[in-house]
């Protein structure tokens, strides 16, 4: 096993071993915890993609901002004495049976499917490619995406806001 | 030796801990942090398809609208649960069921 597969397999085994911290947790504050590993973990596993553009967006976006969101709900939803801060859990057995066909379904698919393969050639800089494909591809969609991210904002103030 | 199906794979698994999550947490915070989960599977395996289909870099570029709407649903969704927890003083999504009455 080379270097490189033996980090491979540590970066995947952190983020999965994470994300099943996220659902299995007791404490509100470990699973929020645990979420930042495993979206750490999911930037590494860009990496290895050869995705550098997409590892450094999702630790931006992702750990720095969408975690502090929800960090921030989490103290603004609790009384913050409450230590303990624990959340339980519905109907583990029916829940987790459905996710175990689920998942059996998508892995016997993922496993027989005959997938389109070539081998790839690394992109040399896959930032000018992503900024020429948004500028000349994707034009619309980006634009629609501003204006989206504007009235989301807009949404979410006026949402959280007192109404008296 | 790591190929298209051990990205898949873990996609898969990241789905499916996530469905976990939105199915049976109870605190609707941590019913956002599976959301986020089954996001961040797609995410991955739009870039290994990406990666390993001989593709050019569309699902580099469609990953990150991905995020990008993750971010805008991530603020909207927290708007909505500090609204039901200072409506009815919890956020216990199975207790927000005044519509049932």
């Amino acid at each position: 096993m080379t270097g490189t597969s033996f980090i491979f397999w540590i970066v995947a085994l952190l983020t999965v071993g994470s994300a099943a911290g996220v659902v299995f947790s007791k404490n509100l504050i470990y699973s929020a915890i645990a979420l930042l590993f495993s979206l750490l973990g999911v930037a590494g596993l860009y990496v290895f993609l050869w995705a550098d553009f997409i590892a450094v967006t999702q630790i931006l976006i992702y750990v720095g901002g969408i975690l502090v969101l929800i960090i921030f709900g989490i103290m603004l939803t609790h009384r913050i004495t409450n230590v303990q801060l624990s959340h339980s859990s519905i109907q583990r057995g029916v829940g987790g049976v459905i996710v175990l066909v689920i998942f059996a379904g998508l892995s016997a698919m993922i496993l027989n499917a005959p997938w389109h393969r070539s081998p790839a050639i690394e992109p040399l800089e896959t930032v000018r490619e992503i900024g020429r494909m948004l500028m000349i591809n994707y034009l619309l969609p980006f634009e629609v995406a501003s204006i989206l991210l504007l009235a989301a904002l807009m949404g979410a103030a006026l949402l959280s806001r007192k109404t008296d | 030796m790591v190929d298209l199906n051990t990205y898949l794979i873990i996609g898969a698994i990241l789905f499916s801990l996530g469905m976990f999550g939105v199915i049976t947490r109870r605190n609707g915070v941590a019913v956002l942090m599976g959301v986020e989960l089954i996001l961040n599977a797609a995410n991955v395996n739009f870039v290994a398809f990406a990666r390993f289909g001989g593709m050019d870099l569309t699902g580099h570029v469609f990953s990150l609208f991905v995020i990008i709407l993750a971010a805008a649903e991530a603020a909207v969704a927290l708007a909505i649960i500090l609204n039901i927890f200072n409506n009815l003083g919890t956020v216990n999504i199975d207790e927000a069921n005044q519509l049932k009455q």
